[in-house]
């Protein structure tokens, strides 16, 4: 039988099933990277939080809203693998599934799931293990490349956090114990690798970057949001280098560490939580810069990211009205 | 110490609050405009369903023509949803006189169901008739049939038309149809008809808006109107122009009613009558 | 260097099967159906009567005031019904159903191959030949051409840009007259120049038609005035507003139309018929039609008779296949779905296509996930999915601010869409609802 229906009758091969599948190759570097440099502990952070996030929103479909499960879009195994990301590989793992359930059931599915979130889901149930467990989120154990069963006894600092304490804030006994010492910084190498201590995801910027490139490739996203915070970033930093408000970690290093690359490629351009349009899209990036430079140098927190993504969520709506694109016909001379 | 910080958060936070208060307090002020008084208490007649089914934009605007208009014009405003209830009690609060009005109902002027007319074609778009109109003659082939794809249903602010799982065609329910005329305006073919409820609830029409010939119309529909003149023979009044014939709301339904509906070899004339649960 | 238009566009699979396939003559079916109305404005009237002998070119039917057009016998034989028929939507329409028999043409008609070059002084007088052949705009509006080549009082126009774009898939039809009647189009082109009083004419074609570019350059370079454009590869660059902006860079205001800001654009195959309607004294009756699609056994670019019904070209190019699960009259973007085989082709049709199941499924609709790329794709900078957020809501209190006349329905967004949105259908159902709120005003 022959059938009737509207223009246009073709569509475009891309579905939100294969973007969704794109950013999961996409995150396979990182993960591959975490798994080689954390060893076996990741791998369980990993599975943990993507298996709780996805049962999390099939429950919530299923018993509570009743409707047909949506995890079929893979949003949710991106989420989980967000969320695994952003947190180190010694935490204990119901705190894991404390942080999916923010995630998935607070952050996305009461909002009305997919698409209507405000915030980010995987950040908002990283800040609230953050600021619920300060402890365990910020105790990062040593990379230990290679060895894959190795435990993680040692523990160390990231390299934001070294400067946050050498500001003189903690005591010498905190500052020897956990290694905060000038001696202890990275070096560029390392942290482009990923030799170096951190959240799972965020530790190794080239298989962030690889990721980056083929979402780019693929075209899941555009360029305009990780490159104008990471410059924003770079030239924020580059000033006050240069009038020695940082001492002792130079706009290179600022890029490379902590969660920026991680943020910067993964988290602020998630669709869902970021301006439609390309103009808002840059005024977002450059705000999620601003406010990622501010935290880190003037705030109490060695991190800034996950929070300048969560605020500059919350200016979405507003940026969204304001960054409309001129309509053909009209506006112009 | 400890008194001192928290006396000191007390005041400044009640300063706040009171400055604050103060900056809404003038500001409404300055902002305040008069308004008829009698305005608020016929919205609270009304309603308040913002229909627009009285042609205006909605139950305040109605409220202000109410209050603005002579006794002569007040007998033209006419609220269908709240009915000749509401005029009434209007008319009493303005001192006026409301005109009487028979209640009206919606009426679905098309009885092409999955049995009468079976799906002939794939129809694989959006489900909006308004879209399946212009593209295609619909999934029966009848071009003037319903296309069952039930934008009335979504536009019906009363829910009082629903999808009959049985014949796929939208069902009107006569206790809550305010005859807004909503389903009217959506309609892309005009399917609906407010007609008045009639006596003793006893309605008679034509469900069916086919103007093919008769042969071409009865091979996608088994209940088309094909214009054969023989309710015309029973009820002078009856017109039929272009194969299809037209009941006027003036036929007496109660007298005429069950014997047209019965003659009509195709059944596409419809009889209702119903029991009388209001008493109203 | 390539042109195209700033705003918007997309990249669609060419799927040009067609454009290495010579036109060919489709022949005669044994019966042809021409429906009255194949332009927009009113229909015909129609002036024969039922058992009349008719020859190709004879009037059937006169145009009905100014913006309509008359319509003409496409073959010789006799009218054995004038009555409605289903047409291509399904809905009842006019048409005069004629029984082929031989191949006669009315007197006059010059139907040799060869090139007449020089253009009648008189512009009435040309004018007249456009208006009586039934010339209408052959991209798909089907705008009658004599209104379109008329500049109104107080208006100029300052460029002719003749549309070689034929940006949908599938779609060779332009591409093919291009190069096989490249100097009969250019010639057109002068005629419609003289019309409008300018000199220059500007032909625009699409960058994946080498063929076509190297043919028409060549022959361009011997007519002053006449100049080749290569415009880039993307959809809809042949729509008329964006390709006015890829030409000269000027927008046409919302509301308004191209005259407005001197430009005039026709598309090749309308040219073309003007060229045998001053020139040859042909009437329009009959095109060029692609046939093709993925489930098609091979592809075709067939001469038609205008009324030749769907079916008999379809039977050609060796017919439906189990495959085949819409038949498309003209793009796979803009094209109207039927179920119709015997809808007769008219003179916009651009292409028949039978499409699979497979690059026709409609997956169901989900969230939208926000991802702009509705936004990005529009080539008239709107928002899509704002617009069809509300449509659903039935809220159309915004339609002003949001601009939702000004969609061109090029179907992009809906095409683009992850979330498989209908996007297109809303902004349909808002435009109409736009359009209610105007006439009210």
């Amino acid at each position: 039988m022959l059938k009737i229906s509207s223009a246009p009758h073709i569509f475009s091969p891309v579905n939100t099933r294969t973007l969704m599948g794109n950013v999961i190759i996409a995150l396979i570097p990182a993960i591959l990277a975490a798994l080689l440099i954390f060893g076996f502990s990741a791998l369980k952070v990993l599975l943990t939080s993507i298996a709780a996030c996805v049962a999390c929103e099939y429950l919530i479909c299923r018993y509570l809203l009743k409707i047909p499960p949506t995890t079929g879009d893979y949003s949710a195994v991106i989420t989980g693998i967000l969320l695994g990301f952003n947190l180190p590989a010694s935490i204990p793992l119901w705190m894991i599934l404390i942080g999916a359930f923010v995630a998935i059931g607070i952050t996305k599915m009461a909002y009305g799931g997919l698409g209507k979130n405000l915030f980010n889901p995987a950040l908002v149930g990283r800040v609230f293990l953050f600021v619920s467990f300060p402890q365990q989120m910020t105790t990062w154990p040593l990379p230990h490349p290679g060895d894959f069963f190795a435990p993680d006894v040692q523990t160390g600092a990231t390299a934001l956090g070294i400067l946050k304490h050498l500001d003189g804030n903690s005591s010498s006994e905190a500052l020897t114990k956990y290694s905060y010492s000038i001696d202890n910084m990275p070096n560029y190498l390392d942290m482009f690798l990923g030799n170096v201590g951190g959240s799972l995801g965020e530790v190794s910027a080239v298989a962030l970057i690889l990721g980056l490139f083929y979402m780019l490739y693929k075209k899941v996203i555009t360029w305009h949001i990780p490159f104008y915070y990471l410059s924003t970033v770079f030239i924020l930093t580059s000033i006050m280098w240069f009038y020695k408000e940082t001492p002792d970690l130079d706009p290179v290093a600022h890029l490379l560490s902590g969660g920026l690359l991680l943020g910067a490629i993964f988290m602020a351009t998630d669709y869902v939580t970021t301006p439609m349009t390309t103009k808002g899209k840059i005024l977002f990036a450059i705000g999620c810069g601003i406010l990622t430079v501010i935290i880190r140098i003037f705030s109490a927190y060695p991190e800034g990211v996950s929070f300048a993504i969560l605020i500059m969520n919350a200016f979405v709506p507003l940026i969204d009205r304001w960054c409309i694109p001129r309509v053909y016909g009209t506006g112009r001379k | 110490m400890m008194d001192n910080l928290i006396l000191t958060d007390f005041l400044t936070l009640t300063g706040i609050a009171f400055t604050a208060a103060l900056i809404l307090y003038f500001i409404l002020q300055k902002f305040h405009t008069e308004e008829d008084p009698r305005i608020k208490d016929i919205e609270a007649m009304l309603p308040q369903a913002n229909c627009g089914a009285c042609g205006r934009a909605g139950c305040h605007d109605f409220a202000v023509a109410c209050t603005k208009c002579t006794p002569q014009g007040f007998a033209k405003l006419y609220c269908p949803v709240g009915g000749s209830k509401v005029m009434k009690e209007i008319a009493g609060y303005l001192g006026m006189k409301a005109a009487d009005r028979e209640g009206t109902v919606a009426v679905l002027r098309c009885n092409g169901s999955c049995q009468n007319a079976p799906i002939k074609t794939n129809y694989n778009g959006i489900q909006f008739c308004r879209i399946a109109h212009n593209i295609s003659s619909g999934q029966s082939g009848c071009p003037d049939g319903c296309l069952r794809l039930g934008d009335c249903i979504k536009v019906c602010k009363f829910g009082a038309l629903s999808l009959n799982p049985q014949t796929g065609l939208p069902q009107v329910d006569s206790e809550k149809c305010t005859s807004c005329g909503a389903c009217v305006n959506i309609c892309p073919r005009q399917l609906f008809e407010i007609r008045p409820k009639g006596q003793n609830n006893q309605r008679v029409y034509v469900a069916c808006r086919n103007r093919q010939k008769g042969s071409i119309a009865r091979k996608n529909c088994k209940t088309a109107c094909i214009g054969c003149m023989k309710c015309a023979k029973i009820c002078p009044e009856i017109k039929i122009e272009e194969n299809l014939s037209y009941i006027p709301c003036s036929v007496n339904a109660a007298k005429y009613g069950r014997q047209l509906a019965q003659t009509c070899p195709t059944g596409a004339i419809v009889h209702i009558e119903e029991k009388d649960k209001n008493n109203d | 260097m390539t042109k195209t238009f700033p705003i918007g566009g997309l990249h669609p699979q060419k799927h040009k099967l067609a454009s290495e396939l010579a036109i060919i003559d489709a022949g005669l079916p044994e019966y042809v159906s021409i429906p009255v109305k194949q332009h927009s404005g009113a229909p015909a009237k129609i002036v024969v009567a039922k058992g009349e002998k008719v020859k190709a070119g004879t009037l059937l039917a006169a145009a009905d005031g100014i913006v309509s057009a008359p319509i003409h016998s496409s073959v010789s034989g006799e009218i054995v019904n004038i009555g409605l028929q289903e047409g291509l939507f399904g809905y009842d329409e006019e048409q005069i159903t004629i029984k082929v028999e031989g191949n006669e043409y009315a007197q006059g008609i010059d139907t040799s191959d060869k090139i007449i070059t020089e253009i009648p002084d008189d512009t009435e007088e040309i004018m007249q030949r456009i208006r009586n052949a039934g010339v209408v705009g052959m991209g798909g509006a089907g705008y009658p051409t004599p209104i379109k080549t008329t500049v109104p009082e107080g208006k100029k126009a300052e460029y002719l840009i003749v549309n070689g774009i034929e940006c949908e898939p599938y779609l060779c039809a332009d591409d093919r007259l291009m190069q096989e009647k490249a100097e009969e189009i250019i010639i057109g082109a002068k005629i419609i120049n003289k019309l409008l009083g300018i000199q220059k004419a500007i032909i625009a074609i699409d960058e994946n038609k080498p063929q076509a570019i190297e043919i028409m350059s060549r022959l361009t370079k011997r007519y002053i005035g006449v100049n080749v454009r290569t415009c880039k590869s993307k959809y809809p660059q042949g729509s008329e507003k964006q390709l006015i902006t890829a030409i000269t860079g000027r927008e046409v205001p919302a509301a308004k139309r191209p005259i407005d800001i001197g430009c005039i654009v026709q598309n090749v195959g309308t040219v073309f018929a003007v060229y045998e309607a001053v020139m040859k004294k042909k009437p329009l009756f009959e095109r060029i039609v692609t046939v093709s699609g993925d489930t098609a056994e091979k592809s075709a670019n067939f001469r038609v008779r205008v009324g030749t019904p769907a079916e008999f070209l379809i039977n050609k190019i060796g017919g439906m296949t189990d495959k085949t699960a819409e038949i498309i009259f003209g793009g796979p973007f803009m094209g109207t779905a039927t179920v119709n085989l015997n809808t007769p082709v008219t003179k916009l049709t651009s292409g028949i296509l039978l499409l699979s199941k497979k690059s026709t499924a409609k997956e169901p609709e989900t969230a939208c996930i926000r991802c702009g790329k509705c936004v990005d794709v529009c080539p008239q900078g709107l928002l899509p999915f704002e617009i069809a957020r509300r449509a659903r809501n039935n809220d159309f209190s915004q339609l002003m601010q949001l601009h939702a006349r000004d969609c061109i329905e090029c179907g992009s967004c809906a095409y683009t869409c992850p979330a498989r949105i209908p996007l297109l259908d809303y902004c349909k159902i808002s435009k109409a609802e736009a359009k209610k709120i105007l006439k009210k005003q």
